[in-house]
């Protein structure tokens, strides 16, 4: 049989981006990230077990301005991954699944999130919590 | 009427050929990463410094020790979960695939045992 030439469905092209789309690539991508993160954090955990010259090295490179950078964007990606996760894990539980509220909660964790990572590197900066 | 077979109905699998663990996993390792990923980063706020000595003796208390390996453990896991459906999801070629698919889950197995290893090495050090 043929392969029809009707239009696939959704069809990319004149497909409205909302909100919901937009948090769902973003927290795949975001999800990636963090594999890549896990990578870094038993680096981190590898070289604590080497010693302390391998620790003071691989805190070098996080304290550098590329590691920090990483660190920020990695600690962003922490944050929302975790909130929009628990959106999906009330959504399993058929909870907030209503069009408008599924938006609304959105928007709500993009807010969380961000607020979360600015209070994570208020106190790490300003060592407030020690 | 189920149009599946006797063998199909009795193995209670659909048409991917598995049932619903991958999804199951996914959900149980996420709900776990929750409040061990949040007592990693609280931990590391509330040390008084991120240098050598700091570090070690506290993640070599028997108590963090043990969080740090399943942190790692349910990370790895989860990690492994969501990257095989990112790859079936984007990559076409069959060949290129499975490839893709294996050297996930084996890195995903060698970045688990690095890891556990790690902070067993960390934990027993600790106290010689």
């Amino acid at each position: 049989m043929s392969q029809p030439s009707r239009p696939l469905s959704p069809h990319l092209q004149v497909y409205r981006w909302q909100v919901s789309n937009t948090l769902s690539i973003l927290h795949r991508m975001t999800g990636v990230a963090l594999s890549v993160g896990a990578v870094a954090l038993v680096s981190w955990l590898l070289a604590l077990a080497a010693g302390q010259s391998s620790f003071q090295q691989i805190n070098g490179l996080f304290g550098s301005l590329v590691g920090q950078m990483l660190l920020l964007g990695w600690s962003f990606a922490f944050f929302y991954h975790l909130c929009n996760g628990i959106r999906h894990l009330a959504w399993d539980v058929d909870r907030g699944f209503d069009k408008h509220f599924a938006r609304k909660s959105g928007l709500v964790v993009v807010g969380v999130a961000v607020l979360l990572t600015l209070a994570f590197w208020g106190v790490a900066l300003t060592g407030g919590a020690a | 009427m189920s149009l599946k077979s006797p063998l199909g109905s009795a193995l209670g699998l659909g048409s991917a050929n598995s049932g619903t663990e991958h999804w199951w996993a996914q959900r149980l390792s996420a709900v776990a990463l929750v409040p061990l990923a949040l007592w990693f980063a609280v931990s590391l706020l509330g040390l008084p410094g991120l240098d050598y000595y700091t570090v070690s003796a506290w993640a070599a208390a028997p108590l963090h020790a043990i969080l740090l390996a399943l942190l790692v453990v349910a990370l790895v896991y989860h990690s492994a979960l969501g990257t095989q459906v990112v790859a079936e999801d984007y990559i076409h070629t069959p060949g290129s695939r499975i490839v893709v698919l294996a050297l996930l889950r084996l890195a995903h197995i060698a970045l688990a045992a690095a890891g556990i290893f790690s902070v067993f090495l960390i934990a027993t050090r600790a106290g010689a």
